[in-house]
């Protein structure tokens, strides 16, 4: 058998031991039953978790346990229990494999890290920046169990960001104290608020600079890897773990680049990847791009996880315009300047994107920006149609053949 | 003979097509079997029957394998996507910029190729096999029909049964209620040939002079009457279209072992 391609990033294990220590802590409070034990907020991956944490909740997001059912391959085993209950396979895979998980009362946090299950919440808070499923997807667990269900509604196709939108946003962060008050029991505290964001906009400005280290040639992480090492700065930012993680990520990174090593050996071909990654097939991605000498050095999925608004002094414009400034949340015209301007950073090849069947906001190429930007940039691309979690829409030898036909014309070209 | 020849094996998700191609890019001979289940014997009996039709003996000089068994051929030196490779088999007739429709067992391209025949941009169709040559077996099913009869059926009128399913399952049930209720065959075989044209013009818009290639086109030049009269404008069918993935690998052989 042949060796994996893959290099291991030695900064993987101290990155497991806080994700350890992060479920375990969900996990002992969602089992105590202490009177003081600490409360369980869940929060969409780019909702207030700043604003949780400052009301003293442990922040668990259902978005990271719907990324661990794609990536350990159970989705499609969990799916037909949510379609049963009349959750379409057509809606987001995230939702149907968390709520199937849920009905089956399985999942692998249990195994990866002594759960005894997933953490029931206290209350369930939402951002709909990503889609309008996070909000139904929460509603499932409301009608479960009861606690209150609260949320900020962001607009779509964003150009400009006015005030009159930040306005608006900043209202409705700060219409949820009341309820997060009356769910935690403790009043609102602006300076702990203050803390927690600047507490992310440190984490921010470090997996900023994870991403900047990729633009090297060649560069010493893939896009497979940050789907994996942005793990802390999802879950973990506005703590100390993640940016006690990122400089011995940044500093194993740069030894790397002043060593000459590379993630993919002998690099020739730069791809960008846009949309969402196939959980279930990272490994089976990375290798093969990696025997055709391809690193994927940048993304959407992973290179929009950066708020720099984070830094502003008024903590609710903070999380406002951080969560509003989002690639998905933004306008045809944004997102394709956007992503020219990440084709010149990192000095990109080829461009795939990945038409996620359940993943419509994801997906940005079903109104013509594939060929658009192509027209732009003269950078080719293919589309492969797949999903996030559920393979049964991903048909691998299609994929292989497109990916391998990218390779081929743009050597070429040359 | 003796002599340099080359060969391009492409195997299919239906058929198996190989060329032997001399060095002066003369066609020597065609060989083309189902594909099976053994890809490598498949390829090897082919090429045993292309050196018997071109009376040539020993190994070629280079193959290149191509199609999606092409990492089983274990006499190919190199492979090349099915992309690449009717690419080239097409730009060898064509020697213009042009845009080439492959309609195969399971799936169909659309290549664009500029004036030096390099590659601009291809796609691919959705993962669905609504439109590919997978479609056309099972309305051959679904009717009780050889493939082999399909084209004649379809020439033999000019009124087709408009299929308005995108899903081939759906459409054979469409099919059930179009013969429920009197539909003639041939009408309904005619209107399986426009929802696979359907397909093709869905997917790209087809400017400049287009190529139709492909076993679904070689067995049934009516798909390609079709699809010339849905564009307004004629669509060069190449030599043998069948084997032009086959073609192209071949002449990539040569190419690699020239270089």
């Amino acid at each position: 058998m042949s060796e994996s391609p893959i290099k291991k990033i030695q900064a993987t294990g101290m990155m497991r031991k806080l994700m350890t220590e992060h479920f375990l802590e969900l996990d002992a409070a969602a089992n105590s039953s202490a009177s003081d034990r600490p409360l369980i907020a869940w929060c969409t991956s780019v909702g207030p978790a700043e604003l949780l944490r400052s009301f003293g909740f442990l922040v668990y997001f259902p978005e990271n346990h719907g990324a661990v059912l794609g990536s350990s391959r159970v989705a499609a085993d969990l799916i037909p229990a949510a379609n049963a209950r009349g959750y379409s396979p057509d809606i987001c895979s995230y939702l149907t494999s968390d709520v199937g998980s849920y009905l089956k009362q399985q999942t692998p946090l249990m195994k990866a890290f002594g759960m005894k299950g997933v953490p029931r919440a206290d209350v369930l808070v939402y951002n709909t920046n990503q889609c309008r499923d996070v909000q139904d997807w929460l509603a499932f667990y409301q009608r479960e169990w009861g606690v209150p269900l609260i949320g900020i509604d962001t607009q779509r196709g964003l150009g400009e960001i006015t005030a009159d939108h930040l306005d608006g946003l900043i209202a409705q962060h700060k219409s949820l104290i009341p309820t997060l008050a009356e769910v935690s029991g403790r009043k609102f505290d602006l300076d702990r608020l203050k803390e927690v964001v600047a507490s992310s906009y440190r984490c921010t400005l470090l997996w900023k600079r994870v991403l900047e280290l990729a633009a090297h040639q060649p560069s010493p992480i893939s896009f497979f890897d940050c789907t994996i090492h942005m793990g802390p700065a999802v879950v973990l930012r506005g703590t100390p773990a993640a940016e006690e993680y990122y400089p011995v990520l940044i500093k194993e990174l740069e030894q790397r680049i002043a060593d000459g090593i590379a993630a993919v050996d002998g690099e020739k071909l730069r791809y960008y990847w846009e949309g969402m990654p196939v959980w279930g097939k990272l490994r089976d991605h990375a290798e093969q791009f990696a025997g055709q000498h391809a690193c994927v050095v940048a993304s959407t999925y992973c290179n929009s996880w950066v708020f720099e608004a984070m830094g502003l002094d008024d903590p609710f414009e903070a999380m406002a315009r951080s969560y509003t400034e989002l690639f998905i949340v933004r306008g045809e015209d944004w997102k394709e300047d956007y992503l020219k301007a990440k084709f010149a950073d990192y000095g990109i090849d080829g461009i795939i994107y990945h038409d996620a069947k359940t993943c419509p906001n994801n997906s940005n190429c079903r109104y013509g920006m594939p060929q658009r930007m192509t027209r732009a940039t003269g950078v080719p691309y293919v589309t492969i149609n797949g999903d996030l979690n559920d393979l049964r829409m991903y048909s691998e030898e299609q994929a292989r053949t497109q990916f391998e036909a990218l390779a081929e014309q743009i050597e070429e070209s040359r | 003979m003796s002599g340099s020849f080359y060969c391009g094996v492409d195997i299919g998700a239906s058929a198996t097509k190989l060329v032997l191609l001399a060095a002066d890019g003369q066609v020597l001979a065609r060989a083309l079997s189902h594909s099976g289940v053994d890809y490598r014997g498949t390829a090897r009996k082919c090429l045993d029957q292309a050196r018997e039709l071109a009376g040539v003996a020993g190994e070629p000089d280079g193959t290149v394998a191509t199609g999606y068994g092409r990492s089983n051929v274990d006499f190919a030196a190199a492979t090349r996507t099915e992309i690449h490779c009717h690419g080239a088999g097409c730009y060898h007739q064509a020697r213009q910029a042009v845009s080439i429709i492959d309609i195969g067992g399971q799936d169909n391209k659309v290549i664009h190729l500029d004036d030096a025949g390099k590659r601009i941009e291809f796609k691919m169709n959705r993962k669905c096999a609504a439109g590919t040559g997978a479609f056309i077996e099972e309305i051959a099913l679904r009717l009780n029909l050889d493939v082999g009869e399909l084209d004649g059926l379809a020439d033999s009128t000019n009124e087709p049964v408009r299929l308005g399913s995108f899903c081939t399952v759906f459409a054979k049930t469409e099919i059930l209620s179009h013969l429920r209720s009197g539909a003639p065959v041939a009408g309904i075989v005619r209107g399986a040939f426009v929802s696979v044209v359907d397909r093709i013009i869905e997917m790209d818009p087809l400017d400049g002079v287009v190529m139709a290639t492909g076993g679904v086109v070689a067995h049934n030049p009516v798909i390609v009457e079709i699809l010339q009269a849905r564009l307004g404008r004629d669509v060069i069918v190449p030599e043998a279209p069948q084997f032009t993935g086959a073609l192209g690998a071949a002449l990539t052989a040569r190419k690699l072992a020239s270089a």
